[in-house]
């Protein structure tokens, strides 16, 4: 488990003979003056199931058309099963569920699937793949007239059909409602049972907790922490210490005991810290810190204390 | 984290040949276009309609016009006319594609981009075919075109190869223009060229300036080298050229515009 601003922070995997899933490194991609992706190093190993959970704007779909091979990264590498992704996909390797459109609306869902079973060297059957995503009822259904959640479906039907070592899915619940999430992800569930790799993003903490064994957190294009889910929520068990500070000491800062991440906003510093009270005594006795506040988060603080810079979202947690 | 568990075997994983290509996305495709209402009643209604009318009629239409009668060569003009509305439409679908998201979804696939264009070429082409069709079944139920069995074969093939330069015209635009309204746009243009070509009125009844305007546009030389089987005089330099130049005219802005487009999406 580490948090961190710096980049690569798990390090190359070891890979014995097996090439890794993904490996990203030191990936960036700017549209124009945007940086949306700001050097992100990846390693993702066999039948790992990995959340990819930031806000909108972290750079999660920029990432992941990288992983597709739908876009060049400006710098660094991407290798998938250790080859280029555009050949890890013609061969069948690597298959993805976007978020929305890429549909024909005037085929219907079994000839959509018999579609893009044809462009595959030796796909699964076009019958097997409708009923293990469930919609085998309305196979002779127009694309036009499926609902959304039975289109998303129809999506992760088409990304079975080559019976793929990996399969990315980019926000793949948007606009579903909770019966409709729950249905999908019970038939991709089943599905990764098998032992298929799996990456999704998802800005729904829930998701990310309910399914993955890994979470990684992105924000402004870089990874911020990556461990278990557990890990994660182990990081909603410290405080925050709140303080005004001016012209604060970042190492000094840092170097408190029992303080794990500091952020400095102007005036003001940010310290969280598994021993809080530790951090506050300092401040008050070794610092000009003045309006000092004490924030205790819950989980959903947390998730969103570190993918977000927004200062508002913290002080919703209860002040001591 | 779970273990890694069974390594893959990458050794069983292949791409498939020629690209993605296959007769079962062929398949799909034309029966797509077959759905389509709107084009269908476009490019198969309109030239058989524009050939009744203009074609029966008694002031003109037994009159010899080289090996057969005019008739003949208004049911050549018009089969040409709905032959290029075909394969523009056909074409032109690569743009309802993109607005839809399809073409971006393709390349998540092993279908390589130069397949999916031989793909859309043949689908256009298959519709072009069925367009003439059309006009020469109605023409031989009707009874009035009259020329030897043999022009029949040939005008029909030549109206039919020839209509490849819209197919290229279709996919130009098609990546040209993203909007689900490109066939209505394009129906346009081609009733202009389709006067320019001399297909609806004979160029010989424009003004002079006009007349030498017209033969620069795309469907001039086309036109003319798809009824001299008919007229059987020489082939003129001039009609090659000008259906040479707009091909490669059409297939070079396809070819930049679909570079263009993979490298961007």
């Amino acid at each position: 488990m580490t948090v961190t601003n710096t980049a690569d922070a798990r390090g190359p995997q070891p890979t014995g003979r097996a090439p890794a899933a993904i490996a990203l490194r030191g990936v960036h991609k700017s549209f124009g003056s945007v940086q949306a992706v700001h050097g992100i190093d990846l390693d993702i190993t066999s039948g790992e199931i990995v959340a990819f959970l930031g806000p909108n704007g972290a750079g999660k779909t920029s990432t992941i058309d990288i992983i597709l091979g739908l876009s060049q990264p400006t710098a660094g590498t991407v290798a998938v099963y250790g080859m280029p992704p555009r050949e890890a996909i013609a061969r069948g390797l690597v298959s993805a569920v976007m978020q929305t459109g890429g549909l024909l609306k005037d085929l219907t869902v079994a000839e959509t699937c018999e579609y893009t079973a044809s462009l595959f060297y030796h796909p699964r059957p076009v019958a097997e793949v409708l009923t293990r995503a469930g919609i085998s009822s309305i196979a002779d259904r127009r694309v036009v007239r499926c609902s959304g959640g039975e289109q998303q479906r129809l999506r992760f039907a088409m990304a079975l059909l080559p019976d793929p070592e990996l399969l990315v899915l980019d926000e793949p619940t948007t606009g579903m409602d909770v019966e409709g999430r729950r249905e999908f992800w019970a038939a991709i569930r089943q599905d990764a049972a098998k032992g298929r790799t799996v990456l999704f993003a998802t800005h729904y903490l829930e998701e990310a907790d309910d399914y993955a064994d890994r979470i990684i957190l992105v924000r402004h294009g870089k990874i911020v922490a990556d461990g278990t889910a557990s890990e994660i929520k182990a990081l909603a068990a410290g405080r925050t210490v709140r303080a005004t500070l001016p012209d604060p000491d970042l190492a000094r800062l840092s170097g408190i005991p029992g303080a794990d991440q500091v952020e400095v906003r102007g005036d003001t510093v940010l310290i969280h810290a598994t021993n809080s009270d530790a951090v506050a005594r300092y401040l008050l006795t070794s610092t000009p810190a003045r309006d000092l506040e004490i924030i205790s988060r819950g989980i959903e603080d947390a998730f969103i204390a570190l993918t977000s810079d927004d200062s508002e979202t913290i002080s919703t947690g209860a002040s001591q | 984290m779970t273990a890694p568990v069974a390594i893959p075997d990458l050794t069983t994983r292949r791409a498939p040949g020629l690209g993605g290509f296959n007769l079962t996305v062929l398949k799909l495709e034309v029966r797509r276009m077959l759905r389509n209402r709107r084009t269908l009643l476009f490019t198969m209604v309109t030239p058989i309609v524009l050939f009744l009318i203009f074609g029966l009629n008694k002031a003109y239409a037994d009159q010899t016009d080289g090996r057969g009668n005019v008739s003949a060569f208004i049911m050549i003009s018009m089969a040409l006319y709905g032959a290029v509305l075909a394969t523009t439409s056909g074409g032109a679908m690569v743009a309802v594609e993109r607005v839809q998201g399809w073409s971006r979804q393709l390349r998540i696939t092993p279908l390589s981009p130069v397949a999916y264009i031989v793909i859309k070429v043949l689908t256009a082409m298959v519709l072009g075919a069925a367009s003439v069709a059309a006009v020469y079944i109605v023409g031989a139920l009707v009874g009035k075109p009259s020329m030897p069995v043999s022009l029949w074969i040939t005008t029909g093939l030549s109206v039919w190869i020839g209509s490849l330069i819209f197919a290229a015209f279709g996919l130009f635009m098609g990546y040209l223009l993203p909007s689900e309204n490109v066939p209505q746009i394009l129906g346009f243009a081609l009733l202009l060229f389709s006067f320019g070509g001399g297909l609806f009125i004979p160029l010989n009844q424009f003004p002079h300036a006009l007349q030498t305007l017209a033969e620069y546009t795309p469907l001039y030389g086309l036109n003319q080298l798809v009824h001299a089987p008919l007229h059987g005089g020489s082939v003129h330099a001039a009609w090659v050229a000008n259906a040479v130049v707009w091909l490669v005219i059409f297939a070079g802005g396809a070819v930049w515009r679909f570079r263009k487009d993979t490298a961007r999406v």
